[in-house]
């Protein structure tokens, strides 16, 4: 192993400056739990690894005016899981970050790193994407804003150009009648990745009926998908049997998935129907509540 | 059980374990822990092939890099004949040792070692393992058993000469055992029910949390220092001695605090690398496994594929049983075949038994024991088969078992008749207890089994000596891996008469007490304790001597009660008794220090048996399997710490149920082992498990001072039918092939439902 820069910019600023003058491979640093794995396993040889904890916008989870929420993208899981707002507001999205390893590694994983480890089992990720996160991206030629969905491109590759890096993420306020969850299956109770993840956010109108619904899976292709037809399957019903089945369908439809060791494709697509239908009943149970 | 019972003081308590703040608070050296001034570092180069000639290797650029201190190959090791040699349990063959720590002709493995390198830094090391050129002729490879006893296997050794298996070709085939007793044929002739399964189990690694690791450090007389973690300080002097031609008095090992073994570290893997290493540049080596190292190319325990027929009376006597138990052995020959056949239905009176087993090579590390070796696997076979038999028969699964249970008198199919054991009792008490009588839901089941285990003495010393402030230290030579130091301790206050926090436990290095066969076969609380035992009377007639002669009197006049010398009778004379105290106090005086001593072969262990009841739960949509509920019967013979007890009882029931439902070894098309850390092979996490209920039944073993039998192995041979029984008793669906992970259960349960449907 060759010598490593270590750096620890305190804005935005420096660190793109210092991700566009790095001569090799230069790796953002914030929880670090993918990152140092990684480095252990011999995974990757970074010539500089640019801790991004000091830039004070990437450790803040901010509650805005109109109900939204801005989430550094160097926050950890624990600390969203202690704020009683966004629990509240989107159970899903924190049951998904709060999954991710053990309660020591939950004090330090990031939505960042999680998306940027461009895993596509990461457990962050399908509910980010169901309940319509963006991420507001930083470079060289000033900033971006994209869909999650749109920034894993392959596994292990995203769409960050060089000197790109993730500042934060923008959460919408909860809607009226709105609902989400997020399930994953795996063999174990804990300490184990999805062998296949579900995130869903509903809303549903004053007679049940769901207006409005967004279903990513995770693990069962290349990128998190978003199932556009598992949603036509719900919408306008109140997710009735054939509704259910229907939907359970639609997700088995959507999936590419690969068979490896954590994983079978005929096992992986049927799970992805199973917790589909599961996510949606709990979405909707939380819809009902609020 | 054993009327007598005497009033222990230490005995049965549940004191501080020795060990236990150096533990809680980190300061504890394990194996990696240990450093020297002037150490260097080594690291190994293993093989990318599962099975492949060595062409040449070329050193010289990995020797030229800066920092390299030293490279060696197998040719910097002398050849050992084959032959088997005693080691212990059982036999080694020297000729495979050497080839397993260093691969010779070929690669048999995927991470077989190949070269090692020592460097000043492990970062140089590893720059240096890349720099060695070593070319291969890729071979056909296996890695199933029943594939590679096929005519055409890829062959892994073809000088090797089956042992108790007659055949011409070259075969994988390396041993074949056989085991009989009665008649079976007239034994299926008498049944009214006959019933034939085969099953299958996987390959599963002990699971030890540390990884291996070694310090060996090589003067320039030849002298060698090894501190290392390891089952046993006096195998590992053995076979580096062996290895490297070196006199035993020329090596003393010193082994570490242990963070698990289970059986995997009754071998050597770095030890006679780091040696060699050191004696070629004269500094300290330090050797550390990574966990991939680990579970590349540290022993597993064998998988295996097995048929059992069964035979029964309506009324539920079993009349006769067949088995045959093929079992992968790895790169060379060893797997428990023997211990597998002898003890799948060794807790059964039948008449008419017969099981044969096999030992079959493949392209997998070397097999290592793994708690109760062998056992378990049968076990899944035969405890699985009692339970179908139980439901043909429609009758009460402990029922059936309590109906043939062994008991004091049974000749057991492999030999021996049995003494005082408490196998009946497992199963009352598992019976009587409110778990077995608990409702269940819907998707809930409860399977039983009962499992059997050998246990062993062996060659144990002890020595006690007493202090001149009247405490005492009790010099063993056994690493402690289960909480064997608070019970040696607790015997030897109890002989003694003085306070357990008076008696502080040692584990000696090789050249600080005579020999001790390795920590295993459960024989260390058994075994050592006896020597332990002895020594300590040892000490004791020495300070009932003293007292005789500071009063003046015969020595055996004098008695030992309670942690005083007492006159043994009014005829004596009238004395106030001496405390030990006060004996050491004065041993100076009396004839010089007072050092207890004991060294012997010990024989009598006490056998094992065991009665567990699973509950669990299944999804019916995603094949995944909780345990809700468990409870382990086991007859301990007297649990001299019962913390101890109920620990071993739990982390081998643990252990089971991770072998039943998602530990496994997947292996790519090339036969290199893709999940080789603990994320992927999988392992039960805390929050899987249910407390596990420890219930311990004391039915002493008559060979022992304290009616110790070993704990450590059985608790791990009933869980993995005790598991699919449970499977079988939630869905109806009987798996025979273990992991019964998600997608094989969920598998097995649709295509149940197509037959169901079609019906």
């Amino acid at each position: 192993m060759e010598s490593i820069e270590f750096e620890k910019p305190e804005t935005v600023d420096q660190a793109v400056a210092l991700l566009q003058g790095a001569s090799g491979n230069a790796k953002i640093l914030a929880g670090g739990t993918d990152l140092l794995v990684q480095l252990r396993a011999q995974m990757l040889e970074p010539s500089v690894i640019i801790d991004i904890k000091h830039i004070e916008e990437t450790r803040k989870l901010t509650k805005n005016s109109d109900g939204s929420y801005t989430i550094g993208a160097a926050v950890a899981g624990a600390e969203a899981g202690d704020r009683d707002d966004i629990t509240k507001d989107w159970p899903g999205v924190i049951e998904g970050w709060e999954l991710i390893g053990s309660t020591q590694v939950q004090g330090r994983a990031s939505l960042g790193g999680n998306l940027c480890n461009a895993s596509p089992a990461g457990d962050s990720v399908p509910a980010m994407v169901a309940a319509g996160m963006t991420v507001n991206i930083a470079g060289p030629n000033g900033r971006r804003t994209i869909p999650v969905e749109d920034v894993t491109v392959a596994p292990g590759r995203t769409c960050l150009e060089k000197g790109e890096f993730v500042v934060s993420f923008n959460l919408p306020a909860r809607p009226a009648g709105g609902g989400d969850a997020y399930l994953r299956l795996i063999p174990r109770t804990e300490m184990d990745i999805a062998v296949v993840g579900c995130g869903v956010a509903i809303t549903l109108d004053d007679a049940g009926v769901v207006k409005t619904a967004k279903i990513s899976l995770g693990a069962v292709a290349a990128t998190v998908l978003v199932v556009e037809d598992a949603a036509k399957a719900i919408i306008g019903t109140k997710l009735d049997a054939d509704a259910m089945s229907a939907l359970d369908a639609a997700c088995q439809a959507a999936c590419k998935p690969i068979d490896d060791k954590r994983g079978t494709i005929e096992y992986r697509t049927k799970i992805a129907g199973v917790l589909a239908r599961r996510a949606v009943t709990i979405a909707a149970e939380r819809a009902g509540e609020k | 059980m054993s009327s007598e019972r005497r009033e222990y003081k230490w005995v049965g308590t549940r004191q501080i374990r020795p060990d236990g703040h150096d533990k809680v608070t980190g300061r504890a050296k394990f194996g990696s822990d240990f450093s020297l001034s002037g150490m260097i570092h080594g690291r190994v180069l293993r093989s990318p092939h599962a099975h492949a000639l060595i062409k040449s290797i070329d050193t010289s650029k990995a020797e030229a890099l800066p920092g390299v201190k030293a490279v060696i190959t197998s040719k910097d090791f002398k050849d050992q004949p084959s032959e088997l040699k005693p080691a212990g349990e059982g036999m080694v063959n020297y000729r495979d040792m050497t080839r397993n720590v260093m691969a010779r002709e070929k690669v048999l493995y995927d991470g077989h070692a190949v070269a090692a390198v020592a460097a000043t830094t492990v970062e140089i090391a590893e720059s240096a393992l890349k720099l060695i050129d070593v070319k291969y002729e890729v071979l056909p490879h296996v890695i199933d058993v029943d594939e590679a006893m096929k005519d055409g296997s890829p062959i892994l050794d073809d000088k090797m000469i089956p042992i108790g298996y007659d055949t011409k070709n070259p075969t994988n085939i390396a041993k074949h055992v056989e085991f009989s007793l009665g008649d079976t044929d007239e034994g299926f002739a008498a049944a009214d029910v006959v019933i034939e399964r085969t099953y299958k189990t996987e390959s599963v690694h002990q699971g030890y949390i540390e990884p291996h690791a070694v310090v060996a450090s090589v003067s320039e007389d030849g002298q060698a220092q090894i501190w290392c973690c390891t089952q046993g300080q006096f195998m590992v002097r053995t076979f580096v001695g062996q290895l490297l031609g070196m006199p035993t008095s020329s090596i003393r090992v010193t082994p570490s605090e242990i963070g698990g073994g289970f059986g995997g570290k009754t071998v050597v893997y770095l030890e006679p690398l780091a040696t060699l290493l050191s004696s070629k540049v004269g500094k300290p080596v330090k050797m550390i496994m990574t966990r991939e190292e680990v579970f590349r190319a540290s022993g597993p325990t064998s998988g295996g594929s097995m048929d059992f027929k069964i035979g029964a009376t309506n009324e539920g006597k079993i009349t006769a049983v067949t088995g045959t138990v093929r079992l992968l052995a790895g790169a060379f020959p060893g797997a428990p075949v023997a211990p597998a056949c002898m003890c799948a239905v060794a807790p059964y009176d039948i008449p008419n038994v017969h099981i044969q087993g096999y030992d079959v090579l493949v392209n997998r590390p070397k097999v290592a024991a793994y708690r109760a070796p062998g056992a378990p696997i049968s076990a899944f076979g035969a405890e699985s088969i009692v339970d179908e038999l139980a439901k043909e028969l429609g009758m009460d699964p402990l029922k059936l078992r309590k109906l043939n249970a062994a008991k004091k008198g049974t000749k057991a199919a492999y030999g021996p008749t049995f003494r005082d054991i408490g196998y009946e009792e497992t199963i009352d008490l598992a019976m009587d207890h409110d778990h077995y009588k608990a409702p269940l839901g819907p998707n809930q089941g409860r399977g039983v089994a009962s499992g059997f285990w050998f246990n062993i003495g062996g060659e144990s010393s002890a020595t006690v000596n007493i202090n001149e402030d009247g405490t005492a230290v009790v010099i063993s030579g056994n690493p402690d891996i289960g909480g064997s130091r608070a019970s040696l301790a607790m015997m030897a206050a109890e002989e003694l008469g003085i306070e357990y926090s008076d008696v502080r436990p040692i584990i000696g290095d090789t050249a600080a007490i005579g020999y001790n066969f390795l920590t295993g076969g459960s024989r260390v609380t058994f075994a050592t304790g006896l020597a332990v035992v002895e020594a300590a009377k040892d000490a004791v007639r020495q300070l009932c001597e003293r007292a005789a002669k500071i009063w003046e009197v015969d020595a055996d006049g004098v008695v030992w009660d309670d942690g005083h010398a007492k006159p043994a009778s009014s005829n004596v004379g009238e004395f106030e008794p001496l405390s030990l105290a006060a004996l050491a106090a004065q041993a100076a005086k009396t004839g010089g220090p007072i050092c207890g001593h004991n060294a012997q072969n010990v024989q009598g262990a006490g056998p094992g048996f065991a009665t567990h009841i699973c509950d669990v739960e299944v999804d019916p949509e995603t094949g995944n399997v909780s345990v809700l509920r468990y409870t382990a019967v086991q007859d301990v013979g007297r649990a001299i710490h019962p913390s101890y007890v109920e620990g071993q009882i739990q982390g081998g029931a643990v252990q089971g149920i991770g072998w039943a439902l998602n530990e496994e070894y997947i292996y790519s098309s090339n036969g290199t082992l893709e999940n080789t850390g603990f994320l992927d092979y999988r392992i039960p996490v805390a929050s899987d498990m249910p407390m596990i209920e420890a219930v311990m039944v004391e039915c002493p073993n008559d060979r022992h001072p304290y009616g110790v039998r070993g704990v450590g192995e059985v608790p791990l041979v009933p869980p993995l039918a005790a598991v699919a029984n449970a499977v079988e008793n939630a869905t109806g669906v009987r798996m025979e092939a273990l992991p019964i992970s998600p997608p094989r259960l969920l598998a097995a349960l649709d295509s149940s439902n197509i037959k169901q449907a079609a019906e």
